[in-house]
């Protein structure tokens, strides 16, 4: 039974964006420090730190979850997903983030990233999602800039967007 | 808003996380999804010395379905029962109560008996329970033992659960033919606590409200049925005997009216589904 001790560091492993990370933690450091001041990983925002304002919202095993809610030596080995994992390349934003852009989704870009990862896995799990499923995913996450309308907007914009690319692959192949 | 210091346990087995709890007694606490713990750990309105983490336990991951009761382990992720197919066909109200609990991004690492644990008046998990008469199933290294929901909650956060002792699964009656269910609440923002949620059972044995939110448990009592004449004096009763209390989020009179309100509302919801 492996039981780390107090005010000793241990060494945390998992997967960033689809490369091996690791560092060491105490075991009371929560995940959003981890990826912030180990990792370096800055896009990760921290907010409320008790799992109110949805800023720190990262995927863990492909689930939208608060970074802040989660010690790093709870995520040993998982597969973690933040904003850094979204552009597929480094002068290429994602539909949803290029969606947020076209749409200004955004003003300050506190809570950005945090939204951003929560509409990610939504739009990947139920790709016909409601706006009514779109908005209950939105009340996990508090925005002080845009009134949300303009974000709904961008989601369903995005949603459209993945929609067509998914019917021409399907058509080339 | 950051964690006092602790140890780390992780797990393997039942009997592993039982002996730990044993040893440390009060200075341990359970760790299972971290949804209401690690808020309060960051803070530090709760500072134990260990935390176990019960999450990799493989007999605490389980659900059991035997036909007449849904048995919830410890290590059962809200969102996990919440994806089940068949769950409110199996238990209609848990399966209307689960989207109202946290967010779902809280709902992805939560368990159920982590709610059920943590006992927050205004939880829609503990409410369900007390609404269905389910049942809480502890564990400790010298005993198992089983109370009915409404014996296990015993006040603000405060339930019977012992220092060395676990909430190892909860149980509550499956859905019966010819019975209605109606779970209905008001929140400030959906996800937020409670204001007032109300959990119905409507069957042949009568009319069952529990009330979450408005005193310093959830609180059930039988009502006259959905058609009776004297139904709106019940729930006034019953609304003025929660002994609400003014707070920043509502009024003690908001409160009761919300009581009669949605109370009067989940029954005559639950009637019509029984139909």
């Amino acid at each position: 039974m492996p039981r780390l001790s107090a005010n000793g560091t241990h060494t945390v492993s998992f997967t960033l964006n689809g490369a091996a990370v690791s560092g060491v933690a105490e075991p009371r450091m929560l995940l959003s420090d981890f990826l912030r001041h180990i990792v370096g990983a800055t896009g990760t925002h921290v907010g409320c730190e008790h799992g109110v304002c949805g800023a720190c919202t990262v995927q863990i095993d492909g689930r939208a979850a608060r970074a802040c809610l989660s010690l790093a030596v709870q995520v040993e080995g998982a597969d973690i997903r933040t904003v850094e994992g979204l552009a597929p390349a480094p002068d290429r934003l994602s539909v949803l983030q290029e969606s947020f852009r076209t749409h200004h989704a955004l003003q300050c870009g506190f809570c950005t990233a945090g939204i951003l990862m929560s509409l990610d896995a939504l739009l990947r799990d139920r790709p016909d999602a409601a706006e009514s499923e779109i908005r209950e995913t939105l009340a996990g996450h508090l925005c002080r800039c845009t009134g949300y309308a303009p974000i709904v907007k961008a989601a369903l914009a995005a949603q459209q967007t993945l929609k067509n690319e998914t019917g021409r692959e399907r058509a080339d192949a | 808003m950051k964690p006092a210091a602790f140890d780390y346990v992780h797990a393997l087995s039942a009997g592993e996380a039982l002996e730990v709890l044993h040893q440390e007694g009060g200075h341990a606490r359970v760790l299972a999804g971290g949804q209401s713990l690690v808020p309060m750990l960051n803070m530090r309105l709760a500072r134990p010395s260990v935390l176990v983490d019960i999450m990799a336990v493989p007999e605490w991951r389980r659900v059991d379905d035997d036909g007449a009761t849904l048995r919830i382990g410890a290590a059962v992720r809200q969102a996990d029962l919440q994806s089940r197919a068949d769950l409110s066909r199996r238990q209609p109200l848990l399966a209307a109560a689960l989207p109202w609990v946290g967010h779902a991004q809280t709902r992805s690492r939560g368990t159920v008996c982590g709610s059920v644990a943590h006992a927050d008046p205004s939880a829609e998990l503990p409410l369900v329970l007390v609404a269905t008469g389910g049942s809480i199933h502890l564990r400790s290294r010298r005993r198992a033992r089983r109370l009915a929901a409404e014996e296990f909650f015993t006040g603000m956060m405060a339930t019977a659960c012992a220092d060395d002792e676990i909430i190892e699964a909860v149980s509550l009656p499956a859905a019966r033919p010819g019975a209605g269910y109606a779970f209905r609440e008001v929140a400030r923002r959906h996800g937020d606590f409670a204001i007032v949620a109300c959990a119905v059972v409507v069957d042949e044995a009568g009319t069952r409200l529990a009330v979450g939110g408005v005193a310093d448990r959830p609180v059930a009592r039988a009502l006259p049925a959905p058609d009776a004449p004297d139904l709106a004096e019940a729930l006034n009763q019953f609304a003025w005997d929660l002994d609400a209390r003014d707070d920043l989020h509502a009024s003690a009179r908001y409160r009761r009216e919300l009581v009669r309100r949605i109370g009067r509302a989940v029954i005559e919801e639950a009637a019509r589904c029984r139909a």
